[in-house]
């Protein structure tokens, strides 16, 4: 439990304390306009005044170590660098990358992802995944912060937006040199199936979500309760006798 | 019998033992690469290398045959640095390419180094760079030589269990390489085993190239039920990733060791046959009519087939089988047991069926024409017939209702019109009797197919019941040498399937006559106490290793 402060003699004469608050910010204020006033004509340099960044029109200068928006870095032939090795995958804690490995057409690289998705949405921006990465493959230093979209869907890079960072939802065109999961392309499996592909699927067996279905459930459990079927007599003790034993 | 002590155990082995095999029975794991239980033993890899008292240089366990007063010790400081120099010289010429590498994970050599190894590299040499990267050997197998450390394990494999000799290590010195016998290709009924027995990743596996990294990989132990055998398997699946390999569950099956049965090892046909687990399944029950059907009549087989509820397809499966039984005529309606059912639910089906409504079950099944070999396989290519035969062959009470010898066959019956209902467990009938009595069979009875696949039967049936395949339900098999196996549910039926038990006891339910037993566990009690061949069997006596019927003999196919 905390417990409040009493307040001193001088501090519950309020007035003090007023006038010491108004002279701490017009401290401020005297100070960030007489250095900016330096600043303008030339002095001062090395000291620094407070300032506002217009932002969005002018960003903030970030630092160069920053963890900002993923890409994927790339070998000179255009294909990525990444093996899919899948470390990145196995030690993200939030889970948010997806890859599906293919066979790369140089067998001395073997192993290249045909889909690479990171949901920014979920992304945590630990940098795990760039510790983890054995091949300098990925890389948080795009310097990206401003990651805003619709839907969830569009909060996801595919390979399209890692390799080149320069591009956001909706790609038009794909101008990836190698054979992948596109869905500029109208690939139906770049997305990849959230569930198992199986054809409609019902959840538990008398759930009715398909439509029409409700009737269906709605008939069967008007029908009353069936009767017990009379079995042959003797029969019922060696059926149960079984069934018990 | 001579007496050794291995790190200050004591142990008596026979005579001839080796070094190794006395340390695996007191649990000591001694490391190794070439030796394999299995196969013929090598002693070129040398890191099984132990300190052997008043033995000038250490010995290989793997070789050394124990002598009486033998003084081992597997973790000294001497043992330890030879291990570390071992695995530097295997290392010298070993890419780094572990993470593209499939065997990742599972590679006895990251393991042993880092248990063993953690040295700092001194190789200043040029590696010796094999030929080309990873090429496919045979249908099943890909082979990397720069991975391979020459252990021989594949070469004495295919020398020894398959008898086919397509591998062998060529040249010599630094430049001896695995490959294969030149103009031969390793496509023999077994090679994926050579994958298995690999401790590196120099022969990994084409299906599960590049599909999973193994550490994803659940494990759940079971029967392969690619044939009578019913060689003991694990189910290797992935469920929290379905994008891997486009939403199937399985990813690969590994052999699992039973000493009575397939030992170490599996057949290709059994190993890649779990693709069917997750491929023209049934998700959904289906029904001719869009609600009930008419009582007593049967739906035009060219109708179209609408997806139902569970509750409306079972209620009308009741009630099928209820009006039968009003109008006196269950002696109409016959039920094919299929011997890809396990023991549990066919025992189920018989006490419903058989016992409590009467109805005919016919077990003897059409078989269709396959060959087997004279080491694993078999020509049934069904893993439970000699449970089906055990479980019906008792009850040829006074109904009669199990055929003998020469009646005809259910399923001719019902085509010959005999019959005014049939209910089809997992058979094909247009694959065991053609299209043709399939169809009349589907024009003249209420057809009713439980199964777990699409098929031309479930597309002729007139109710539709789908159900879970092996790997997703508990039970037990018999196989060929009535040895009762246990397969264990490794994750939940597909959503809109429902396990066989579940179908049965649901539909007892439904006909007032509800089983006091539910679960496998509780059936399979009941089996025990009332099927004289199953008598005494438990799933506790059954273990990891299964057991035999207790009137194995007596029970024939």
């Amino acid at each position: 439990m905390i417990r409040k402060r009493e307040l001193t003699f001088w501090e519950r004469m309020y007035l003090p304390e007023i006038i010491r608050g108004v002279a701490l910010t017009s401290r401020h204020f005297v100070r960030n306009l007489a250095i900016h006033t330096l600043h303008a004509v030339g002095l001062a340099k090395h000291r620094s005044a407070a300032v506002t960044y217009q932002y969005p029109e002018q960003p903030r200068p970030l630092a160069p170590r920053l963890r900002t928006r993923h890409r994927l870095t790339l070998r000179e032939d255009g294909t990525p660098r990444c093996v899919a090795c899948m470390m990145c995958e196995t030690v993200c804690p939030a889970r948010c990358i997806t890859i599906v490995a293919g066979e790369h057409p140089d067998p001395n690289i073997e192993k290249y992802p045909t889909r690479f998705d990171i949901d920014l949405g979920v992304c945590i921006y630990c940098g795990y995944c760039v510790e983890a990465c054995p091949e300098d493959a990925i890389r948080m230093d795009t310097q990206i912060l401003d990651i805003a979209a619709y839907s969830r869907a569009e909060m996801k890079l595919d390979l399209h937006e890692l390799l080149n960072p320069s591009l956001r939802k909706p790609v038009k065109a794909c101008s990836l040199p190698f054979p992948h999961r596109c869905a500029v392309r109208g690939d139906p499996h770049a997305a990849g199936p959230e569930q198992p592909l199986h054809g409609p699927i019902f959840i538990g067996g008398d759930v009715t979500r398909a439509a029409g279905m409700e009737d269906q459930a709605q008939q069967a459990r008007q029908i009353e309760a069936p009767h017990p079927v009379p079995l042959p007599s003797g029969e019922r003790e060696k059926g149960e006798g079984r069934g018990n034993g | 019998m001579p007496t050794l002590t291995i790190d200050g155990q004591q142990v008596t082995v026979p005579p001839g033992t080796t070094i190794i095999q006395a340390a695996d029975q007191l649990g000591i794991t001694i490391p190794r690469y070439c030796y394999h239980p299995g196969l013929s033993i090598a002693g070129n890899c040398r890191i099984c290398l132990v300190e052997v008292e008043k033995a000038p240089k250490l010995q290989i366990a793997c070789y050394t045959p124990v002598a009486d007063g033998m003084v081992v010790h597997t973790g000294s400081d001497k043992t330890l640095k030879a291990r570390q120099e071992v695995l530097e010289f295997l290392l010298a010429n070993h890419p780094l390419d572990c993470p593209v590498c499939d065997q990742a994970g599972e590679c006895e050599l990251q393991n042993y180094y880092m248990d063993h190894g953690r040295y700092e590299a001194r190789f200043l040499e040029q590696k010796v760079k094999k030929s080309k990267k990873a090429t496919p050997i045979g249908p099943t197998v890909m082979l990397d030589q720069e991975r391979c450390i020459l252990c021989s394990r594949c070469v004495r494999f295919t020398d020894e269990i398959s008898k086919t000799s397509e591998l062998g290590i060529f040249h010599r010195g630094d430049h001896a390489e695995l490959d294969v016998v030149p103009g031969r290709a390793l496509d023999n009924a077994y090679a994926g085993n050579v994958v298995d027995i690999c401790p590196v990743g120099a022969l990994t596996d084409r299906d599960f190239r590049f599909k999973a990294r193994v550490w994803y990989l659940s494990s759940s132990p079971s029967v392969c039920p690619g044939c009578s055998r019913g060689c003991n398997i694990e189910i290797h699946y992935v469920l929290d990733r379905p994008y891997l390999a486009d939403g199937a569950r399985v990813m690969r099956l590994k052999p699992r060791y039973n000493p009575a049965v397939n030992q170490w090892w599996m057949c290709d046909e059994g190993r890649y046959g779990y693709k069917a687990i997750d491929r023209a399944r049934l998700v959904q029950p289906m029904g001719r009519t869009q609600g009930l059907s008419p009582q007593g009549t049967v739906p035009s087989a060219d109708s179209v087939s609408h997806p139902l509820v569970w509750d409306l397809a079972m209620t009308e499966a009741a009630q099928h089988l209820q009006e039968a039984q009003t109008r006196n005529q269950l002696g109409q309606w016959g039920v094919l047991p299929s011997p890809q059912m396990t023991n549990e639910e066919l025992f189920l089906a018989r006490q419903l069926f058989q016992e409590r409504l009467g109805v005919a079950c016919d077990g003897r099944v059409a078989e269709r024409p396959a060959t087997g070999d004279n080491f694993l396989m078999t020509a049934d290519k069904s893993p439970n017939r000699r449970g089906m035969a055990a479980i019906f062959s008792e009850t040829t009470d006074q109904k009669g209702t199990v055929p003998q010898g020469d009646s005809p066959l259910l399923a001719e019956r019902a085509a010959a019109g005999e019959l005014k209902g049939l209910i089809v467990f997992d058979h094909d009938l247009v694959a065991l009797y053609g299209e043709a009595v399939a169809r009349t069979v589907a024009q003249r009875v209420f057809l009713i197919y439980v199964g777990s696949h699409d098929t031309a039967t479930s597309r002729l049936a007139h109710l539709v019941l789908p159900s879970a395949v092996y790997a997703e339900k508990d039970g037990t098999f018999t196989n060929v040498d009535g040895r009762v196996q246990r397969i264990v549910k490794a994750f939940e039926p597909l959503s809109g399937a429902r396990g066989g038990l579940e179908i049965v006891a649901d539909l007892a339910r439904r006909l007032g006559a509800a089983f006091p037993h539910t679960t496998a566990a509780e059936v399979f009690r009941a089996i025990g106490a009332s099927v004289p061949a199953f008598q005494g069997l438990t799933y506790e006596t059954l273990g990891a290793h299964g057991a035999p019927l207790a009137t194995a003999e007596a029970v024939t196919v």
